[in-house]
């Protein structure tokens, strides 16, 4: 568990990191907080030639409201999510803050970043899965400047994405503000990645849906937007039988694998259970909202 | 001889929660484990280990790996001349000894066995040298679970054995027990199967040994919880008197069990310092620790047990077979599970007829070492489930069953009908506590409400008895070629009145520093303060044989007291002749020694250390200059016992367990250090819930292990464990010197009884029985939608 040999450079700027990339060639890495790309490392399963630190880019680090959306710099700690308390952010995105606490453990939310995450692609992570259900994009900079990329586009399999090798995120931007919506996973320690997560989003007019967003982690190779599921819920009336079905809709059309955490049978069956878990949560935000109110 | 009675001092520290000596530097980064020590010119090692799990090896190429910069040198099995393997014995028919190969040559026997061992300056340049080593294999057709092992004309682990059985011990036939399980009212069958785990310490397994050619001596500084066993281990193989053999254990983050037998690495690494004549050194890293050391656990019983309608236990069955993976452990074999299983299986309670059959079964996995506790944890699961299934079959409640078969007061000393004695202790007593505090009474009616509201709770419990403390004649039963026994104490008075203490005993993480010197201070009148305990050095401790099977306490202590007794005889002897009086009418007393009735008539103990050593001309012609003793103690066992009891809810959904409440009533006699007893209570408890719910290590077919990594192989973390309240009863020991029992290895043996019977108290509407360890959410749920549907099954 020691990593090969790699050469290690370290940023100041964007701009200085693209530069690296660029110079070192395909091999290299940016490295920001390590908390994958370390591991990795350790177990030989990746063997960057260099390693461009970023962590020291200090101005990435900051989560801004602006107007509708959220932009959250790409170097920003996990932590940092989970201790927003911004009643703007948090009124229209409370469901970042509290799938943070989903994400590993302590040690780990105040060293990991999300753009790490999202360029990680886990598809588990929380961040990866919120990504794609919110349809967040991600602001990109390469050697011949800057790009957007939609989450539809982003996430491509298991640790893969459309990011070039000489690409940086620098930031994540939501562009829409999702105030029922809601995270559930279940893993069977506290920290794990999830044997099977569930986000969802509702968009509720009185007691009716009019639209809605289902995605599943830890069933296939990027976190999966699940159409059927979707369906049920367009037009129906919420309560927990359209929310159950929802969730049997999801189990019947997903293709899970089987390992040593869990059958792909009961994957479908908690993919069932945590859908419907997670809607009723983002319903118990609109019961909060109003109360609030 | 002193016994506890006739304690020649009122104990004052004994009993007290006094802090931990070894906190200050483990809590403020400042213990030197075998990782922290640095030296000069040192070397790496690295291993290159097997990827096959049964393989002959055609050849291996080590060029590369010489290439690699900074790698020194890469030894195989073919320079290894004919150093011999590692070879434990057990002197019974019943055995077949097998070698365990430092480096294979030939035949790889489990994935992760070494074949190379590469010397570097560095710990990287040593991995990418084990990683250039190239190993050409011819595969074998693995061995890899407990059925293929067992069935007829499967390939055999070891050439020339006709099956897969190492050890074999059955009792005679019994056909009066026959006839009881044919005919008694109440017959109890089932299959248990407990999952294979690793101890997996906080501190890997880490060696470092060097040359001192002054001394013409190897030292050898190892994370070993046995310093004097690894010394005989590698003076045999190098061929080396022990005398020139210094074996040194310093801080040690953690063994249970897997550190009480000895490595080969510890061997190899040996070697290479010898060759090199330089200092090697080598830290197993995590996944080394889950791939390559010694695992345990893995065991089936099939059981038939026989009750009266009153749900009094006539007869037990059991056929007994543990997975010991490729090779026997040095030195306890791969005896240990089998035979441990074989004759304390029945536990607390009154067993009139018994019969066992013990099998160790050879796979291509990892070998099997004694992971703390030793198939108590599993074997006591399986008569707890036994209890409880039997008691459902009565419609008894599980409190009363117990109640009804547990061994009283008044049958002490008790012989079980596998010939052990039982001293005193109190299974009825902890058994009424346990139910008392969780409520036992009232619960079947929580548990229906929780029904009606679609919710799955359950109660468990969990009564075992543990024998611990055992010397010598205990040990020969087992017939071990290397007999562990007794063990000694040396004290040594320095000229301040401070006192070294000694022992063969090896604490690592117990907190021995500070029990061993609570116990000394008491006899010697001293506070704790001044009194240092020096452990796990071969040179300067006495012959003992270090820290394993819940000894410690009982035979250090028990040395430690004898010799601190002897000590201050001889303080008072020397005192009487400052003060002028008989050394009978002397005691000591906060670092004084008195005139006894004479408050005002009396010398510091400092000041009578002072005058043995440099103020002889004080003392009569004749007084040596020296204040020590050295003792021995060696018990001939004792039995702890606790009730374990558990409250569970389980999402049915999901799957999942959640543990509401903990609770652990326990009895090791006189408690020494209660802060000290509750911590390693709660240990044991979190390592016996992870066998309950959480860690297993699981091979493919290929016998490859897919666990290799702490995201796969699940330790529970602060976060899963719930708080444990405990309570203890003390049944003084009548053969310790201190009236302690052993209780290091307790808490990991109720808990795995005490959930698996929540879970299926919770489940026993669903007619799912918990027979299978660990209980993994995917498999709860899917028994919960099977029964569901069709009601009856084993989980
Ligand atoms: C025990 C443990 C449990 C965990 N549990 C979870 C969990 O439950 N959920 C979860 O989501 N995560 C979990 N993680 C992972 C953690 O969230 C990581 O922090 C995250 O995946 C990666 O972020 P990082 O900043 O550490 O990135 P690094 O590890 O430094 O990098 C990861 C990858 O992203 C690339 N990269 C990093 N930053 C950028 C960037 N700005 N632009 C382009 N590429 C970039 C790197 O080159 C590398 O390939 C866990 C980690 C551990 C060790």
């Amino acid at each position: 568990m020691k990593p090969a040999a790699f050469e290690y450079r370290k940023a100041s700027t964007v701009e200085e990191a693209v530069e690296q990339l660029t110079q070192l060639g395909d091999d290299a890495k940016l490295l920001a907080g390590g908390q994958s790309l370390v591991a990795m490392m350790n177990f030989r399963l990746v063997r960057p030639s260099a390693l461009v630190d970023v962590k020291g880019i200090l101005d990435l680090q900051y989560v801004e409201a602006n107007g509708e959306g959220l932009k959250i710099g790409a170097l920003t700690p996990h932590r940092w999510i989970e201790t927003m308390e911004d009643p703007g952010v948090l009124e229209g995105f409370s469901v970042l803050k509290s799938a943070a606490r989903w994400v590993g453990h302590y040690p780990i939310r105040t060293l990991g970043t999300f753009g790490g995450s999202i360029a990680h692609a886990d598809p588990s992570a929380e961040w990866c899965m919120l990504a794609t259900l919110l349809d967040a994009e991600m602001v990109v900079v390469g050697p011949g400047g800057e790009r957007m990329i939609p989450a539809s586009d982003f996430f491509q399999g298991f640790f893969t994405t459309a990011l070039e090798p000489d690409e940086m995120i620098i930031e994540v931007r939501f562009p829409e503000p999702a105030p029922y919506a809601a995270l559930q996973e279940f893993a069977r320690r506290a920290g794990d990645y999830g044997i099977v997560a569930a986000a969802v989003a509702l968009d509720l007019q009185g007691g009716e849906c009019r639209s809605a967003r289902v995605v599943l982690g830890g069933v296939s190779d990027v976190p999966l937007r699940i159409p059927e599921a979707e369906q049920v819920l367009e037009g129906a009336d919420i309560g927990q039988e359209v929310f159950k079905e929802a969730g049997q809709e999801a189990a019947k059309v997903i293709d899970p694998p089987s390992d040593v955490q869990g059958t792909a049978e009961y994957r479908r069956d908690l993919a069932a259970t945590l859908i419907q878990r997670a809607l009723t949560e983002a319903v118990a935000k609109v019961k909060e909202a109003a109360d609030a109110r | 001889m002193h016994d506890n009675s006739s304690s020649p001092q009122p104990e004052k520290w004994v009993g007290k929660s006094m802090r931990r000596v070894e906190d200050v530097r483990h809590l403020t980064g400042r213990g030197l484990f075998v990782d922290d020590i640095e030296r000069p010119w040192i070397l790496y090692a690295a291993f290159a280990r097997s990827s096959f799990g049964a393989a002959r090896i055609k050849e291996v190429t080590v060029e590369e790996a010489l290439k690699v910069p900074g790698v020194e040198t890469v030894i195989t099995s073919s320079d290894l001349g004919g150093i011999p393997g590692l070879e434990p014995l057990l002197e019974r028919p019943e055995f077949v000894p097998v070698t365990m190969p430092l480096l294979v040559g030939e035949t790889i026997r489990h994935a992760g066995e070494p074949v190379a061992m590469v010397l570097a300056s560095s710990p990287h340049a040593a991995e990418d040298g084990a990683e250039a080593v190239s190993i050409e294999y011819e595969p074998l057709e693995p061995v890899v679970s407990l059925d293929a092992a067992l069935a007829e004309g499967t390939r055999a682990v070891h050439e020339g054995m006709n099956d897969n059985v190492l050890l074999d011990v059955i009792d005679p036939d019994d056909p009066e027990l026959e006839k009881i399980l044919e005919q008694a009212p109440v017959v109890v069958d089932a299959t248990f199967d407990s999952g294979r785990q690793s101890a997996a310490p906080m501190e890997m397994r880490a060696c470092l040994a060097e040359w001192d050619a002054r001394e013409d001596t190897l030292i050898l500084h190892t994370s070993t919880q046995v310093p004097y066993v690894v010394r005989t281990a590698i003076s045999d193989v190098l061929g080396l008197p022990q005398q020139r053999v210094r074996v040194v254990a310093p801080d040690v983050g953690g063994g249970f069990g897997q550190k009480c037998v000895v490595g080969r690495e510890e061997v190899l690494v040996s070697i290479a310092a010898q060759r090199m004549g330089r200092p090697v050194k080598w830290t197993e890293d995590r996944q080394e620790n889950l791939t390559a050391a010694f695992h345990g656990r893995e065991q089936r019983y099939e059981a038939r047990a026989a009750f009266d309608e009153e749900g009094r236990l006539l007869a037990l069955r059991t056929d007994i077979v543990c997975d010991v993976g490729a090779y026997s452990c040095y030195p306890f074999t791969c005896g240990v599970e089998p035979l441990m299983a074989a004759a304390e299986m029945p536990g607390p309670y009154r067993l009139p007829r018994y019969w066992s059959r013990a099998r160790a079964v050879t796979t291509n996995k990892v070998p099997m070492a004694p992971y703390r506790g030793v198939s108590r944890p599993q074997f006591t699961f399986v008569m707890e489930r036994l209890m409880q299934k039997a008691a459902k079959q009565i419609g008894m409640d599980a409190v009363e069953i117990r109640r009804r078969n547990v061994i009283t007061a008044d049958e002490f000393p008790y012989e079980s009908p596998t010939g052990i004695v039982y001293d005193p202790g109190s299974y009825l007593e902890s058994l009424e506590k346990c139910a008392e505090v969780m409520d036992a009474s009232g619960w079947e009616r929580k548990r229906e409400d929780a029904r009606s509201e679609g919710r799955l709770v359950g109660l468990g419990f969990c009564c075992f008895a543990e024998r611990t403390g055992y010397g010598t004649r205990a040990f020969a039963l087992r017939k071990m070629a290397i007999t562990p026994g007794g063990d000694n104490a040396r004290l040594r008075m320095d000229p301040s009145g401070h006192v070294i203490v000694s022992v063969g005993t090896c604490g690592h993480g117990q907190g021995h520093q500070t029990t061993l010197a609570q116990i000394a201070a008491d006899q010697l009148g001293i506070n704790p303060d001044r009194i240092t305990v020096r452990q796990g050095d071969t040179e300067s401790t006495p012959y003992g044989w270090g820290t394993f099977a819940s000894r410690s306490a009982v035979i250090g202590g028990g040395a430690t007291k004898k010799a601190a007794v002897m000590l201050a005889e001889r303080v008072k002897e020397v005192a009487s002749h400052l003060l002028e009086a008989a050394p009978g009418d002397l005691s000591i007393e906060d670092g004084k020694v008195f005139v006894n009735g004479s408050p005002d008539r009396f010398v510091s103990v400092a000041k009578v250390a002072r005058a043995v050593h440099v103020e002889p001309h004080l003392l009569p012609e004749g007084e040596l200059g020296t204040l020590d003793a050295t003792a021995g103690f060696d018990p001939p066992g004792t039995f702890s016992n606790a009730t374990h009891g558990a409250v569970v809810e389980i999402d049915p959904e999901t799957g999942a367990v959640r543990i509401d409440r903990y609770v652990v009533v326990e009895d090791c006699g006189v408690v020494i250090n209660p802060m000290i007893v509750e911590g390693q209570v709660r240990g044991g408890v979190a390592q016996g819930i992870a066998s309950a719910l959480y860690e297993q290590l699981i091979y493919n077919d290929e016998g490859q292990l897919v666990t290799s990594t702490l995201m796969d192989y699940l330790i529970p973390t602060t976060m899963e464990i719930p708080p444990i309240e405990i309570f203890h009863l003390e049944t003084p020991c009548e053969f310790s010197e201190t009236g302690a029992k052993g209780m290091g290895e307790g808490g990991t043996i109720g808990a795995p009884g005490a959930i698996a019977n929540a879970v299926a108290d919770a489940l026993s509407h669903l007619g799912i029985e918990v027979d299978r360890l660990p209980i993994t959410p995917d498999r709860l749920r899917a028994a919960i939608k099977e029964s569901r549907a069709h009601g009856g099954v084993r989980l």
